[in-house]
């Protein structure tokens, strides 16, 4: 008689596995990836490969070398983080900067905590950031989409609009500038990541169809962005600058849509990941409205990603039977 | 399409019904069979039986040795030859009483021939002893003994009776073929169970995924003419079939964390306890035969068979064709809760529901990973609790956290295991915790008893209280 296998129930698994979550996660960015190849060009290949490669190229190192664990390349997780970290870039990065993200996005915000499911803060966006205070410079010249406009080089909309504001125009005369239909479609200087609005919803409801996250976190934020920036714009229209501007600029549907989302830095329950997304929109408007830097969304994230143990702790699903 | 379930988590395995097709075949009588002196909750039953007694087919071979125990009938006629421990599936020894087969007698007053009974006898309390007498056990998983849940304790009432044809197991079939194949019966064991309770509505559930059987169902209701009965079409949803669940899913009411189905009006039981009941009340029939399904991709003889009870496993596999080469589990029950069999020698149980081929493929268990916080754990648990959280203090030993999050209600489906995609064995670390926990409330509780018993004295001695407030 052959030997039977004997396992505590259950005797059978669902097909999902986070490899299979994390590769639909890449496929939900593809279509922002090749929008950015179409408005960006090789160069922003070469970005997203050399980020992507990088990225990857460490996890590996680092679980194999330092850690001496097996490596979790295979999960795809450092792919994503790459994709995001390139998406979050301007095209005209130099390369060295983008691998330096990447040591820092890998290496110091993933690995250090652990690794997959370990880090507190999102990888990509921390080494974002650190770019972001490192490197100002890179960070905030954004190159325009060749051929659509002249200027080679320029500030975001955002950017310029905290710049006009600051030289004394109104944003009424600033926002002229920018009609929405370029805003949904990318035609405007900024990262690859915040170029096609319409790309990233369609990754959006892909993965929401998928059923690999749910749309709360994202709607959350969407609606505190539209209300927040509703109630201000309703009481100063010159000094303020209104809901769907808001909605439509400076990477905010990437980060609500692929940063916030994030399992790992995201609150477990419904109503952790709600008040976590009103969290992200209400920083996010405060940011942009009053503070220093034109754009908030990636701070927003990072700041809320730090209270989701807290979230975790105060918020927990009904149990069956239970008051 | 039905929008009946139950209000939180649950998974979707695929249904996997491949014997569903097969019609309920007799099984030839085994050589020998065992039957195992306890295979209810509750007490082990007592042999009322000596080795080398003659015994017919449904004589009471033990009696209930509790209240809540069952009696235990010859499946056979023949000769007992021993009544010694013998291994169970897993390889433990429990006590069986075996029986030599010699011919098929039945005991008198049983009656062995197809027609429908559909008279019901007057008397309730009547109809619950002969229930008792046979030997009914519920047969959709926990075998609780069917007369203790059908005498609620004095204050509850009942308003409602739930047969559960769910069989929201994947694979398992045996349901379907005898809601198809005994469906009169089952309507009958029905009515005599809602008449038990006070003539209380009854709802038969079946999942969608079993049209024929809804029809069948609904046509033989309405060809019997009772009124109180109907059918629910439920939506597929594992764990649909356990009984809070179902509850909540034809009730909308939820029973609270650790209390009865009667706290809430329900009684629930499942399609082959009905027809159980039906064989016990109308027939004199008591339970000695059940009818299982021996299925999985890799068996190429699918079958859904009526088995004597005590029937060893390995001579059901053998009638169909033996083991397929490349299984390498053998499951009794279904994939989901059902057991691993390690040793196949073992004897079939009353409640006995399938045999289940399962492949390396399709049983081998990935390595873990890191847990990504993902939370399909806690979306899939029917219970809201969280697995993820649990298996954390669990690790760390922390009782007290466990109790606080509940991981005593944990019923044990198997969702937050199946559905995570770090394949973290959650369930095996949660299921010791709650045993773990289980033990330290009961020892709470009889710690707080033997407190009342001592306080309790009435002569009241001044030094003996000092004496005990310290």
């Amino acid at each position: 008689m052959s030997k039977l296998l004997v396992s505590p129930s259950p005797h059978i698994h669902s097909k999902d596995s986070t490899r299979s979550l994390m590769l639909d996660v890449v496929i939900a960015l593809i279509p922002a990836a090749i929008c950015s190849f179409v408005f960006y060009g090789w160069r922003e290949v070469l970005l997203m490969a050399v980020s992507v490669a990088s990225c990857v190229l460490l996890e590996w190192a680092v679980t194999r070398f330092m850690l001496k664990k097996p490596s979790t390349i295979g999960d795809f997780s450092a792919v994503i983080t790459g994709m995001l970290l390139a998406l979050n870039l301007p095209y005209t990065t130099p390369l060295w900067v983008v691998v330096t993200g990447a040591v820092v996005a890998i290496g110091v915000a993933k690995l250090t905590f652990g690794g997959i499911g370990q880090n507190i803060w999102n990888p990509a966006l921390v080494g974002r950031v650190f770019l972001l205070v490192s490197f100002p410079t890179y960070m905030t010249t954004w190159g325009a989409p060749a051929g659509v406009v002249d200027a080679v080089s320029g500030p975001t909309p955002l950017g310029a609009i905290q710049e006009g504001l600051l030289s004394g125009a109104s944003v009424q005369d600033l926002t002229a500038a920018y009609n929405y239909k370029d805003l949904l479609f990318a035609n405007l200087g900024g990262s690859a990541g915040e170029a096609c609005a319409l790309a990233l919803l369609a990754g959006f409801v892909y993965l929401c169809i998928r059923k690999v996250i749910k749309p709360w976190i994202t709607l959350s934020i969407f609606a505190t962005v539209a209300l927040t920036a509703l109630i201000f714009w309703g009481i100063n229209p010159d000094r303020f600058t209104g809901p769907l501007f808001n909605l439509l600029t400076g990477g905010l549907i990437l980060g609500a849509c692929f940063m916030a989302t994030d399992y790992v830095t995201s609150p477990m329950s419904l109503w952790g990941g709600v008040v976590f997304g009103v969290g992200i929109g209400f920083l996010t408007m405060m940011i942009r409205y009053f503070g220093s830097y034109p754009e908030g969304v990636s701070f927003a994230i990072l700041i809320m990603n730090s209270v989701v143990p807290l979230l975790n702790m105060w918020f927990h699903q009904k149990k069956f039977g239970r008051k | 399409m039905s929008k009946h379930t139950f209000s939180i988590g649950g998974v979707h395995p695929h249904d996997s019904k491949i014997s569903r097709e097969c019609a309920i075949e007799q099984l030839p009588l085994p050589p020998s069979v065992y039957l195992q002196l306890s295979q209810h909750i509750g007490a082990p039953a007592k042999p009322i039986v000596a080795v080398g007694d003659k015994v017919k087919v449904g004589q009471p071979i033990a009696e209930p040795g509790g209240f809540v125990s069952a009696f235990i009938h010859s499946s056979v006629s023949g000769t007992v030859k021993s009544i010694a421990p013998r291994p169970d599936l897993a390889g433990n020894p429990q006590m069986c009483i075996e029986i030599a087969v010699e011919g098929d007698e039945w005991a008198d007053g049983i009656d062995t021939s197809d027609t429908l009974v559909t008279d019901l006898p007057e008397d309730n309390k009547a109809i619950i002893e002969k229930i008792r007498l046979a030997g009914v056990v519920g047969l959709g998983g926990a075998t609780f003994p069917t007369h203790v849940k059908l005498s609620p304790p004095p204050g509850s009432k009942c308003e409602m009776i739930i047969i559960n044809g769910c069989e929201c197991e994947p694979y398992l079939t045996s349901d379907f073929r005898v809601l198809l194949e005994k469906g009169e019966q089952v309507v009958v064991g029905a009515a005599i169970l809602s008449k038990v309770m006070g003539g209380v509505p009854c709802t038969i559930a079946i999942e969608v995924n079993k049209p024929e059987a809804i029809a069948h169902i609904n046509e033989v209701i309405a060809r019997l003419g009772y009124a109180g009965i109907s059918v629910m079409p439920m939506k597929m949803r594992y764990p649909q079939g356990s009984e809070k669940q179902l509850i909540d899913a034809v009730m909308h009411r939820q029973v609270g964390s650790g209390a009865l189905p009667i706290s809430v009006g329900a009684v629930v039981q499942n399609v082959g306890t009905a027809l159980a009941v039906y064989d016990a009340v109308q027939k004199n029939k008591p339970l000695i035969d059940n009818v299982l399904s021996v299925t999985g991709e890799c068996f190429p003889r699918q079958a859904n068979i009526r088995f004597r009870v005590g029937t060893p496993i390995s001579y059901i596999i053998d009638c169909l064709g033996g083991m397929p080469a490349d299984a390498v589990k053998v499951i009794s029950g279904g994939p989901m809760m059902g057991r691993a069999i390690s040793n196949l020698d073992a004897a079939t149980l009353k409640g006995t529901s399938a045999i289940l081929f399962l492949t390396e493929k399709q049983t081998r268990r990935a390595p873990e990973g890191n847990c990504i916080r993902c939370g399909k754990c806690a979306d899939a648990c029917p219970m809201g609790l969280e697995p993820f959280l649990l298996i954390r203090h669990a690790r760390l030993g922390n009782l007290e956290a466990l109790e606080q999050n509940a991981v005593q209600d944990c019923i044990e489906c198997g969702c937050c295991l199946y559905s995570c995609p770090a394949r973290i064995p959650l369930l095996d670390h949660i299921r010791q915790a709650k045993g773990a926990v289980l033990g330290a409330i009961r020892a709470r509780a009889a710690a707080a008893k033997a407190a009342t018993e001592a306080a309790k004295p009435a002569p009241v001695i001044p030094s003996a209280v000092e004496e005990s407030k310290k």
